[in-house]
């Protein structure tokens, strides 16, 4: 524990919401934009999903096909390494598990990077975006996402930071090595767990 | 392996750049304040000084973290608004703060903090929206925005290389420029959107095309550094005056307290 900063009390904390990982705060009906490049406009017309790499039947469904897969909605929170967390979100698209499901992974596949239209690229392991935990999804609180939340759609990953939860994601590649992507390279953790604050390299 | 990531500057990130080495950890410093300056009435600059010598570039940021006695924190992300120090870096560096309405750390730091005392950072962190001190830049500010964009022009001051930077900085009132001494320049432009001084002779109003284009050369790297809605306002009008997308990196100062 580090040494105490003299007169911070912080604010009170009776009411402190239980599902707010250390660190963070409740940003209510706030939803920042903290993105580190030019706002993309992308048609859905022409938009793409592909899932590659280490798997038997590299795949890419188009706006519609993507429509056309069983739904799956997320309802719960999501957490900002900026310190920022929205409790009780919804969300829908369809499940990475789905998508997995038609790209059948190899057995040697261990991580994924996660692309998107703009460039920006994101780490994960396989497991962290397998069995209900990982979304790509158009939808918020009942709403088509918007271009500055990452729509036309987002990867969500809502039980780890939400750098994570690439914004106008393009596709996910399958890796049997783990690759640090865009903000993992700029000193950011690997992982990114709210709980564990794995906020940067060393936490 | 085939992908449709196009090949834009996000893609191909600065690796080798001050700061710790990737995957190196970003260790917490015990800093001591040596001073207090206010900017405007709404910001403050904190100089510190830190334990162990430090590199940093011109547009990153330290994370600065605040401890109450039964172990509870609260960290926010703040930039330097001091240029780096040369090759073997400094041990002093100074964070520039925006009070925020209901900011639990930025009205600690603006009401409590005074010399002597101790603070908990680490970094530099944020290598993507750095300048590299020797290719052109075209800096955007709106209001507090301006923080990591001064380290910028600071740099290029102290070397010599001001004619690689312009800067353009949109605040509401003269009262809400920061850095304004430092201001006056060839490479700056101010652009007031609710106040101007007499005798101005831009007048007053938002950033439009007629600000942005005169300062685009083609082949800078633009940086843009703002709020959320001043930073989809200056990009739209970097790309109506024909910057690549690929070249403009854009900080948005999120309301995080």
């Amino acid at each position: 524990m580090p040494g105490t900063t003299r007169g911070f009390f912080g604010r009170s904390r009776a009411a402190r919401d239980p599902r707010l990982p250390p660190g963070q705060y409740d940003a209510r009906d706030d939803w920042p934009v903290l993105h580190a490049e030019a706002t993309p406009r992308l048609d859905t017309d022409r938009w793409t999903f592909t899932v590659e790499g280490l798997v038997e039947e590299p795949s890419t469904w188009t706006w519609a096909e993507m429509h056309a897969l069983p739904p799956s909605r997320y309802s719960g929170d999501i957490h900002c390494v900026t310190t920022w967390s929205k409790l009780g979100m919804t969300f829908d698209g369809v499940s990475v598990d789905t998508l997995l499901a038609a790209a059948r992974p190899l057995p040697s596949a261990t991580h994924v990077v996660a692309f998107s239209h703009t460039g920006y690229t994101t780490n994960l392991p396989l497991a962290d975006v397998t069995d209900g935990k990982a979304w790509v999804a158009w939808d918020a609180d009942g709403k088509a996402l918007t271009a500055e939340h990452g729509g036309p759609a987002r990867l969500l990953v809502p039980h780890l930071y939400f750098w994570k939860s690439a914004k106008w994601v393009a596709g996910l590649r399958l890796l049997d090595h783990d690759e640090p992507g865009f903000w993992e390279r700029n000193g950011y953790h690997d992982r990114g767990d709210p709980w564990q604050e794995q906020r940067y390299q060393g936490d | 392996m085939a992908s449709p990531v196009p090949d834009t500057a996000l893609g191909t990130a600065a690796d080798s750049v001050p700061g710790p080495a990737p995957g190196a950890p970003i260790l917490w410093q015990t800093a001591r304040v040596l001073a207090v300056h206010d900017e405007t009435p709404r910001a403050k600059t904190f100089r510190l000084e830190l334990p162990r010598r430090t590199r940093h570039m011109a547009g990153q940021y330290f994370v600065l973290r605040l401890v109450a006695p039964d172990g509870y924190t609260a960290s926010r992300a703040y930039s330097l608004s001091s240029p780096p120090e040369g090759p073997d870096g400094s041990t002093v560096i100074d964070l520039t703060v925006e009070l925020l309405d209901d900011g639990e750390v930025s009205s600690y730091l603006h009401e409590v903090v005074q010399p002597g005392d101790e603070l908990e950072v680490r970094g530099p962190i944020g290598a993507f929206f750095a300048w590299n001190g020797h290719d052109p830049a075209l800096l955007v500010a709106g209001g507090s925005g301006i923080v990591p964009l001064m380290a910028m022009l600071r740099l290029a001051r102290r070397t010599g290389r001001s004619d690689l930077i312009r800067l353009l900085v949109s605040v509401r009132t003269p009262g809400d420029l920061y850095f304004a001494d430092e201001l006056p320049g060839p490479e700056a432009t101010v652009a007031y959107t609710r106040a101007a001084p007499p005798g101005s002779a831009r007048g007053v109003g938002r950033l439009a095309l007629a600000d942005v284009a005169p300062l685009v050369r083609g082949g800078e790297t633009v940086f843009v550094c703002g709020s959320a809605r001043f930073a989809e306002a200056a990009t739209t009008l970097l790309l109506e005056a024909g910057v690549p997308v690929g070249a403009i990196r854009v900080e948005r100062f999120g309301p995080s307290g």
